[in-house]
């Protein structure tokens, strides 16, 4: 079996006889004796590394690898730089608490405070926070901010990700507020219905993702003046990749912008670690749920960096603390800056205009067949969703030469397209589909 | 040093992307961004040079011992960070179709058996991503099932006031009223105050066993009795399960739900504050309230997009292979063995908040000593970096004052546990002599005592360029 | 510890006096030592209802946060908006940096003279 135990049996002996004990069961006289457990767990027994390394490896040989993945809904296969994946593997930082000691943890504070900026450049808001749990939690909490006394009702575009939807219902279910879904119209949020849900003055944040749950992109800044309008506050869900050449949610006048940060040099993982990000404008900066890291002076004079406004947080409020996130991925939060920090602001606007590039030409290519054709008109990023024939038969044919086709949504597929699938790969994808339909 | 944007070059880039080889699509002008994102323009070499630097300015478990109460930095196994970067977990899409991957279910599934086992539970999800979230996902289990039963009465969660502080803000997420009641002088469970408390419109109880001071409470099973008697249900709060895994399991001490730190408990990384993983797991009839995805069909809670931190739980899966089901409670045995042995070897000096065996963790009581020396806890914390230790968690819990709190972990030797006891005694020693020293500590560390006081007063939270 | 004479204070450590017709409240000399530093306050806004012995605000420290419980019913007529840049005025000067005014009081808490205040601040330190 298996043990990181390091001392030895002699050792442990005398380190009992050192607190005056006789055996193991002694330490554990608090115990009462009719819980205490007398037998072995009915779990495997341990295993030494080379076993271990052996049955887990087969585990994962037990899943099917795409080379080559078309779909996204919420998880894209960017590419991802061979040095976003060594840094983050550092033991320093892959083994460090959260960084309550500034005076060992001035490495991860300051990598966070530069996460915040990369942050906050790519959103064009004036404060980020540390990190949430992903992009849908980032939305629940985005939410739960807007909330004051007078407004509680949430709204959310019915063109959200499901999930996202799921999830901010569930945070309002906790506490016991609303959450009332916009309806979508020809795939965008249907404006005349948002402005007729906010008369009644009761919203308090209305959420719509960007480019929404279709690939399609919403009108976000005539969104965002309809909102304010009402006097409620405008959140918007954003790609981080798209956020490189589109609008920000700064310009379209957001209150607060999160999204998923996956895209940003976390592989796709079947479905995490990754990344909430979070920021929001400086009026609602002690609103915003989470660890901040902030800019000092040391003892000596030098520039430092701590965690900052903590009296935001469960820790010191307890009950009245406006949420309870303690652990968020500050490891995944790293792995994105080092991600930025190698792409640079020229090499994330190349991801993003590829991505693009390369979705309208797998749709262009794809509505040349028979049957096919874009069930959305408008703009869009770097998925669509085409209603198509024997959707079941395309797909499986793809899979069987190694290609994750789209996912399958309400008798279409829902396609995405990345930097990192080369066009004669989009060709051979097209020519299966050819054969499927033929 | 100089941060990224610091040493950032206008037209400097690492060379990663190939040119485009379709048409080039461009955004239509009412939806592109106005300028660039500001972020910093370096070459590979900078980037490397640069992180590095900043991993020479972070003391992990592998710099050194960390023994910071009720977080378990236990040493994190190098093989369970191979296993998690296998390509066939890295590259599956959540939502591929099931048949591909029939891999990942079998990591979730050997998981739940084994968690199960060890907690006493009969179902579990992986969904939350970390302690606070799976919290919040145990008490939505009880909310859903008193609101199933038409039991809309119940309003109330109890909190010992030696909670963590996740415990009290999650309640209130739930949308419950938090009562507070006070704890013994032990940290255990005051019975007469849990009485008072417990009522018709108790939904449960919130609770960390071992405590929060480290203390196993003997009075569990009458404590989880008297609030299933009243119809509420019993949460546990897996912080400090490292303690007895193997050893006594939740559910046999009546607990209904409970949330398990992976990243404490199980080996896997802190990562610097995450990812983590919150597993929850609860006894059968409440596992038809546990969380799914909607994109999957699920109609019920969702706490998070997809399966969870999945990662995360196979870097757990393979720790608990390793240990099995001797090495499990080897591991626990182990850890409370280092604690009392750690406690004993500076007892004499710095005096521990409860003459009587601890846990896996214990608390230093340092109120009369700060009395006759005027060097308070956060000095002697301040004063261990000096000497290459990373403090023990500080004031907390609070109902001790001038606390801190040792968790050594079983993954410690006796060596190493000696050296730090007699460091500990130095700095007793110390204090008398030389009290300035020690309240203008650390001497030695990389930065002086940090300004807390200006970084919340004027926030600057985001570098600029000027 | 200072306890001006002429002020009344509660038992959550606020004090107040009247003032041409309206009541003025801060924190005392002692909530303001036991908290530290003050790095930001919480108010509320000019006509807002306040009820004796409920919170109206709170106030933080580096560590610590706390709530300011109102000594009096009423509405607010005035906030001392300065504190939201100076918060640490209710350190340097806690009897000047009054926190609101509250006018149209109905109705006043238990209020302790700074003799009965001052022995009370002894027993709870």
């Amino acid at each position: 079996m298996g043990s990181y135990i390091p001392s030895t049996a002699a050792q442990r002996q005398e380190m009992l006889k050192a607190i005056g004990l006789e055996d193991f069961r002694q330490l554990y006289k608090d115990v009462p004796g009719e819980m205490y457990l007398d037998r072995e767990l009915d779990i495997p027994s341990g295993k030494s590394e080379l076993e271990v390394c052996r049955e887990v490896s087969s585990m994962a040989a037990g899943n099917k690898v795409f080379p080559t993945v078309l779909r996204g809904a919420g998880a894209y296969d960017h590419y991802i730089p061979s040095i976003v994946r060594y840094i983050p593997a550092k033991e320093e930082f892959l083994t460090a608490y959260t960084p309550y000691q500034a005076e060992l943890s001035q490495g991860i504070l300051q990598s966070i405070f530069e996460y915040q900026t990369m942050v906050c450049e790519l959103t064009g808001m004036d404060v980020s926070n540390a990190s949430v749990y992903d992009g849908a939690t980032a939305a629940a909490e985005a939410a739960a901010m807007c909330r004051d006394r007078k407004r509680r009702v949430t709204l959310i575009s019915a063109t959200t990700h499901p999930d996202v939807i799921n999830i901010v219902r569930t945070y309002c279910y906790g506490t016991n507020d609303e959450l009332r879904i916009v309806p979508a119209k020809d795939g965008k949020t249907d404006k005349e219905e948002l402005r007729k849900m906010l008369e009644g003055g009761d919203v308090s944040g209305v959420y719509v993702q960007q480019p929404n749950f279709f690939g399609l992109f919403e009108d976000a800044g005539e969104l965002g003046q309809i909102v304010h309008e009402a006097g409620s506050m405008f959140i918007m869900g954003c790609n981080p990749i798209a956020l490189a050449i589109m609008k920000t949610p700064a310009e379209c006048g957001a209150d607060i912008a999160v999204g998923e940060g996956q895209p940003l040099g976390m592989p796709l993982s079947y479905g995490g670690p990754y990344l909430g990000f979070m920021a929001t404008t400086a009026k609602y900066m002690r609103k915003l749920p989470g660890r901040i890291v902030g800019q000092t002076t040391d003892s000596r004079g030098e520039r430092c960096f701590v965690l900052s406004l903590q009296a935001r947080e469960q820790h010191i409020r307890r009950e009245k603390a406006s949420s309870n996130i303690c652990s968020n991925e500050a490891l995944c939060a790293l792995t994105a800056g080092v991600y930025m920090a190698t792409m640079g602001p020229d090499g994330m606007a190349q991801a993003a205009s590829q991505s693009m590039s390369k979705a309208h030409y797998l749709a262009k290519e794809l509505c040349k067949l028979k049957g096919v054709s874009l069930r959305f008109k408008g703009d869009f990023f770097h998925e669509f969703l085409t209603d198509i024939p024997k959707a079941d038969e395309v797909l499986k044919a793809l899979e069987d030469n190694g290609i994750l086709g789209g996912l399958p949504v309400d008798g279409g597929i829902f396609w995405c397209a990345t930097e990192k699938v080369p066009k004669a790969e989009l060709d051979r994808a097209v020519s299966i589909v050819r054969e499927v339909l033929a | 040093m100089k941060l990224i944007f610091e040493k950032s070059t206008q037209g400097r880039s690492c060379s990663i992307l190939p040119p485009c080889d379709v048409e080039q699509i461009e955004l239509k002008e009412g939806l592109a961004r106005k300028t660039k994102p500001d972020l910093p323009q370096l070459s590979e070499t900078d980037v490397s040079r640069h992180y590095t630097e900043l991993c020479n300015r972070v003391h992990g478990v592998n710099n050194g011992f960390y023994p910071l109460g009720s977080c378990t930095m236990k040493y994190n196994p190098r093989i369970d960070e191979q296993m998690a970067a296998l390509e066939g977990f890295t590259s599956i899409h959540p939502l591929a179709p099931d048949y591909s991957t029939k891999g990942c279910k079998a990591v979730l599934d050997t998981a739940e058996k084994c968690l199960c086992e060890i907690t006493g539970m009969d179902g579990m999800t992986f969904q939350p991503a970390a302690g606070a979230h799976g919290e919040f996902t145990g008490v939505l289990l009880i909310k859903q099932y008193h609101a199933s039963r038409n039991d809309t009465r119940r309003t109330k969660i109890i909190v010992p006031d030696s909670a963590h502080g996740t415990n009290p803000a999650t309640a209130a997420m739930c949308g419950f009223e938090v009562v507070n009641i006070p704890s013994a002088p032990d940290g255990c469970v005051d019975l007469q105050a849990l009485k008072g408390a417990l009522g018709e419109d108790t939904a449960g109880l919130m609770l960390t066993n071992p405590n929060t001071l480290g203390i196993f409470d003997e009075n569990i099973l009458e404590i989880t009795r008297m609030v299933h008697e009243v119809g509420g249900l019993c949460y546990y709060d897996g912080a400090n399960l490292n303690a007895v895994m193997g050893v006594v399991r939740p559910g046999d001490m009546g607990f209904d739900c409970i949330h398990l730190n992976l990243h404490k408990t199980f080996a896997t990384p802190h990562g610097g504050g995450g990812p983590g993983a919150g597993a929850v797991g609860c006894k059968a009839f409440l596992r038809a309230f546990l969380p799914g995805s909607a994109i999957k069909g699920h109609e019920g809670i969702q706490v998070r997009s997809f399966a969870g931190n999945f990662l995360v739980v196979v870097k757990a899966v393979t720790y608990i292979l390793t240990l099995g089901k001797e090495g499990i409670p080897e591991a626990a045995r182990n850890a409370v063995l280092n604690a009392n042995y750690l406690m004993r070897r500076i007892q004499g000096t710095f005096e521990p908040a409860f003459d009587r065996i601890c846990m896996h963790e214990f608390v230093l009581d340092l109120s009369r000593f700060k009395e006759e020396t005027g060097v308070s806890a956060l000095d002697v914390a301040k004063s261990l970096i000096d000497r290459g230790i990373h403090p023990p968690t500080m004031y907390f819990p609070l109902i001790v004052h001038e606390a801190l709190m040792p968790e050594p972990t079983e993954t410690e030797s006796k060596e190493t546990l000696d050296e730090a006891a007699d460091i500990f005694r130095e700095l007793y020693e110390l204090a008398r002599k030389d009290p300035d020293y020690m309240k203008s500590s650390p001497h030695n560390a990389q930065i002086g005592r940090p300004d807390e006081v200006q970084a919340a007063r004027n926030p600057i939270l985001r570098w600029k360029r000027t | 510890m200072n306890y001006p004479k002429e002020l009344r204070y509660t038992k959550t450590h606020e004090w107040t006096k009247e003032e041409d017709g309206a009541y003025v409240v801060g924190i005392s000399d002692f909530a303001q030592h036991s908290l530290g530093d003050v790095v930001f306050i919480n108010l509320p806004q000019e006509g807002d209802d306040v009820k004796s012995g409920e919170a109206f605000g709170d106030v933080e420290s580096v560590k610590a946060v706390s709530d300011i419980v109102s000594p009096v019913t009423g509405r607010i007529c005035a906030v001392n908006e300065e504190l939201v840049d100076s918060p640490e005025l209710l350190n340097s000067d806690p009897y000047g940096a009054w926190i609101i005014k509250v006018a149209d009081v109905s109705e006043t808490g238990e209020l302790l003279s700074a003799a009965d205040y001052e022995e009370f601040c002894r027993q709870e330190d």
